[in-house]
């Protein structure tokens, strides 16, 4: 373990080093002199490349930018950032009196040929793939996998040999493979089909289909078919299982995003056309808290999401509280009337976010919500989605108990059913309606911070949550829980169905094209929804 | 509003207007007084023009900057005695990111205000919208943004970049050696004019250079799209066979979700970069930057630009930031902005040089016009009304500003038509020109002719 961790931070160091131009460790004069002699510069490049030599790194920038200069025809001297000349263990050119010294005469730029270019760079990225960090040091090997030059292979063999992560080394391995498909052997050849045959990676179905056309030897013919067969044959499932996840994740961003509609509007029956800005409002809140996180708190900031997730529950569901108290209890039963004010009310919330906020404000998702977890190789699957689609059940399974199972929920549905039987009950229906409503309004603001961290935080953000919403509950029927959990399910997966089946360049607005056509059909036959209440019971709800 | 500078915020046409007039001139006076302005206050008018840049709505984050520059060149242009001895006196407009509000808002500075010319206007949509307005009453736009080129008015004087001054090369880069000899590329915007039209260029730039049908993917988005999961998708498998580049025209804050959705499902700048033609330092000051570091864009300008022009411009800049109020993490320089401070010296330089505010002679002026940038020398093309220009590849740092990875050896020429999808067609406004031309049996016909 203490050697692993030496290594990295000798590699560390090395890398810091490089980007600075000073080393420690001893430079060989003649190689860096052949460097400057235009025949022998190729020579010396190949032999750099094949053999990096951490102490030439800043040699071979300096050569790469047109720093590098000789003097007196003897001495390499290198022009430095600052814009001195300093020799090759670093020590700037001084003249007698001990001043920075810049020779006129008997200077001259060490060219480099516009062909050996290529190679100073793989020299450059040699170096890196054996000292630097461990992102770098795959990308480079991925890099090198593309360049169908197979005289990287011993260079790359070696850095596989010392490399300590996992990952890297088997990009590492997978590169090698793939330059070996160049091998004029045909043996070597049939070996890199058959490995890539048996990981089915990916990354060299291209290169494998090209080579089917130019191979002549018909074993390595069949080999190649059968190794793009199987990875076809993986891609295929492995896109199912991504289009299975693409659904899930946007069945549960609709779920929770009508969830609060759903109580509004599908208990209550109160059209609220401010539901996407009360969505908006939790995005905010998130804003806010991350703000409020960053400079006062800035060592924790990962931590604000936790504190913002709660405090966008209650203080949307205050602002929610206040607008029943306010406004909506006096509309009940004027479905047009509260649909104009809750328009308005959406309005002015949105004009009032971009005064105090401007446009285009955003949330970084906290550090534990970046990436995802590599199901397979080649699919990735976000967690800040993973969180979302957890989020989203636990609401639901909150929001059953509270319904169905709790005292409250009782009551509640009692008002919707019948308000003047549960008065008569001793049930105060007015306190219900107001926190009936906070309710849903609280779950806005809740989904608004979740989806904060996928999506965009601006003032108009509401309007492409709305449609949606209502489109969700109304086609899972008015009123109904387990409706809208189907309908989002339903939409999400057709959708995520739909777009790759449609393809084109424009997939994403005739999937959803597609969708409200399917939600029109299904209306016109099914006009009530999945679950249409039942006649003599939504006879008490239209108030 | 700003008695110093004599700014005015018009409002809605008033009987007031004498009144206001006397109160801008005794502002002006009274800073001459104080002694404010160095020169004596002259007797005759001030020369008015019109800033035409949405403060509110969608587009403010990207046009409220553009406002301030261009108040700053006029202040800087007024400090020096204005032009033909007057004062350039600013009539700003608010269009509100609407835009048919923007062809009333210019139909009311040129016919009520008067103004000699106007600098605004943002998106290729606005600008369509307040063309017909410009060229029937013969007003003068400056409009500073790139955009996919395909007009060449001449009421219009276009400072930003045409496709073959940003798109092209920035694809050059990708299939250069030290851009990566990128050979596949997956093209992706939102689903308006300038990215379809910069694609269908590009489309034919790149199999002009040997890039095969099969390797260019093509996708378009309606605007505030904000689901990527399977586009990402699509854009990570095809990343997998290696060698490609994704080249970014998604507008405004779609590329959020976009960059969120390209980081978490593991889309690297090093396995698989992107380039963007839409977003500066100023927009990018308001996105979360982490997931962008490491891509790339094409621009002419950047602010971390280290030339000793650039770096007197951002200083006095933030001076002006200063004095306005502006917060110090907003004020930023970006390519639009710097388009948007040059050209209104170019006026004032193309006035002087005319002797006149006559748009006619103002354009005549104009003609091969050259004027000091941040970035050097900057010049007008002698006959098509674009300018010509350096470009600059820049890598997206952390901190929301440009690494500068390449630029062009030289200035790049304006092709306001692009030879691949229109071959032989051009513009001249010199000497007799009309505008834009086919060249048929070596003969100029003239579109307007035509119609």
């Amino acid at each position: 373990m203490w050697t692993t961790c030496l290594v990295l931070l000798f590699s560390w160091l090395a890398a810091g080093a490089l980007g600075v131009r000073h080393t420690d460790a001893a430079v060989p004069h003649a190689l860096v002199m052949d460097l400057a002699t235009p025949a022998k510069q190729r020579e010396a490049l190949m032999q750099l490349r094949d053999l990096p030599d951490p102490a030439l790194g800043g040699v071979l920038q300096a050569l790469k930018e047109g720093a590098l200069y000789l003097w007196q025809e003897e001495t390499l001297l290198i022009l430095n950032d600052a814009g001195t000349l300093i020799d090759l263990d670093n020590k700037p050119l001084l003249d007698s009196a001990g001043q920075p010294l810049m020779p006129t005469e008997r200077l001259e730029q060490v060219e480099l040929a516009q062909a050996h270019m290529p190679l100073v760079q793989r020299a450059l990225e040699a170096l890196e793939l054996l000292a630097s960090e461990p992102a770098k040091r795959k990308a480079i090997a991925l890099r090198w996998g593309n360049l169908q030059d197979v005289t990287l292979i011993p260079t790359l063999e070696k850095a596989q040999a010392q490399e300590i992560e996992l990952a890297v080394k088997a990009v590492m391995a997978e590169t090698v493979q793939k330059l070996r498909l160049l091998d004029p052997s045909p043996q070597t050849r049939q070996q890199a089909i058959a490995f890539f045959g048996a990981t089915r990676a990916e990354s060299a179905l291209s290169r494998l289909k090209d080579l089917r056309e130019k191979e002549q030897d018909p074993q390595v013919h069949a080999a190649i078919t059968q190794a793009v067969q199987r990875i076809e044959g993986y891609l295929q499932m492995r896109n199912a299982v991504a289009y299975l996840f693409n659904g899930l994740s946007l069945a549960s961003i609709l779920l929770i995003m009508s969830l609060g509609l759903a109580i509004t509007f599908g208990l209550m029956g109160i059209i609220n056309m401010a539901h996407g800005e009360m969505l908006m409002l939790g995005s905010y809140t998130a804003y806010v808290v991350q703000e409020f996180f960053a400079t006062h708190f800035s060592g924790h900031a990962d931590t604000y999401f936790l504190i913002a997730l709660p405090l966008s529950l209650l203080d949307v569901g205050g602002v929610g509280l206040l607008l029943e108290r306010a406004l909506l209890r006096f509309l009940y039963g004027r479905p047009l009337e509260s649909l104009l004010v809750t328009w308005g009310i959406g309005l002015v919330l949105q004009q009032g976010a971009r005064l105090y906020f401007g446009d285009q404000t955003s949330v970084n998702s906290p550090t534990w919500l970046r990436g995802g977890w590599e199901m397979m190789p080649g699919l990735i699957l976000p967690y800040s989605r993973l969180f979302i689609i957890g989020l989203s059940l636990v609401c639901l399974v909150v929001i059953y108990w509270l319904l169905y199972r709790s005292n409250t929920g009782l009551k509640l549905r009692a008002v919707m059913q019948n308000r003047d039987m549960a008065s008569c009950m001793g049930i105060s229906a007015r306190k219900v309606d107001t926190l009936t409503f906070a309710l849903g309004t609280a779950l806005a603001g809740l989904a608004g911070c979740a989806l904060s961290l996928i999506g965009t935080v601006d003032p108009e953000v509401g309007k492409t949550y709305i449609v949606d919403s209502f489109m969700v509950v109304v086609l899972g029927g008015v009123g109904k829980l387990l409706g809208t959990v189907l309908a989002s399910f339903g939409v999400g997966m057709s959708n995520k169905i739909l777009e790759p089946a449609i393809g084109g360049t424009a997939a994403a607005v005739y999937a959803k094209v597609g969708i409200l056509v399917l939600v029109i059909l299904f209306l016109q036959l099914k006009p009530t929804g999945l679950f249409p209440a039942k006649e003599r019971l939504s006879a008490g709800t239209v108030r | 509003m700003r008695a110093g500078s004599g700014v005015r915020v018009t409002g809605k046409a008033s009987g007031r207007g004498r009144w206001r007039l006397a109160a801008v001139t005794s502002a002006v006076a009274l800073a001459g007084l104080l002694g404010l302005s160095i020169q004596p206050v002259q007797a005759a008018d001030p020369v008015k023009v019109g800033i035409l840049h949405s403060l509110s709505g969608t587009m403010a984050i990207s046009e409220a900057p553009i406002k301030e520059v261009v108040l700053m060149a006029i202040d800087e242009i007024n400090a020096a005695g204005g032009v033909l001895g007057r004062k350039v006196e600013p009539v700003i407009e608010d269009p509100a990111s609407d835009w048919p509000l923007f062809a009333e808002k210019a139909k009311k500075l040129l016919q009520e205000d008067k103004v000699a010319t106007v600098f605004g206007c943002w998106t290729s949509v606005s600008r369509k919208s307040v063309l017909p307005v410009f060229e029937q009453n013969n007003g003068l736009l400056f409009y500073p943004v790139q955009y996919e080129g395909e007009e060449c008015s001449k009421n219009v004087i276009y400072t930003g970049a045409t496709i073959n001054q940003q798109a092209t090369p920035a694809v050059d880069y990708l299939m250069s050696s030290e851009g990566g000899n990128k050979k596949r590329f997956y093209l992706i915007g939102t689903d308006y004019v300038y990215p379809r039209t910069t694609n269908k260029i590009l489309r034919l730039y790149l199999q002009k250079k040997g890039v095969k049908e099969a390797d260019i993917q093509e996708e378009y988005t309606p605007f505030h799209h904000q689901d990527y999961q399977t586009i990402v998708g699509k854009i990570k498998s095809f990343c997998a066979g290696g060698d490609v580049a994704v080249i970014n025209t998604i507008n405004g804050d779609s590329n959020v979700p976009f960059f969120k959705e390209l980081a978490n499902q593991g889309v690297t700048a090093d396995s698989c970069p992107s380039i963007s033609f839409s977003f500066a330092e100023v927009e990018l000051q308001t996105l979360d930057v982490k997931p962008l570091a490491g891509h790339l864009a094409s621009w002419n300008y950047y602010m971390s630009l280290k030339t000793p022009q650039n770096i007197k411009w951002i200083k006095s800049y933030k001076e002006w930031c200063a004095k306005h109020n502006i917060a110090d993490k907003q004020c930023v320089t970006d390519d639009p902005m710097m388009h948007a401070y040059i050209h209104v010296h170019l006026w004032a330089k193309a006035v002087e040089k005319a002797g006149s505010t006559d748009v006619d002679k103002v354009l005549k002026a104009l003609e091969g016009l050259e004027v000091d940038s941040p970035v050097g020398k900057y010049k007008v093309d002698e006959k098509n009304h674009h300018t010509w220009k350096p470009v600059y590849i820049g890598k997206i740092k952390a901190d929301g500003q440009f690494d500068i990875v390449t630029k062009t050896n030289q200035w790049v020429a304006p092709e306001p038509w692009s030879d691949l999808t229109y071959p032989g067609r051009a513009c001249d406004w010199s000497g007799d020109g009309k505008g834009s031309f086919d060249m048929v049996d070596g003969k100029r016909a003239w579109l307007s002719d035509k119609k």
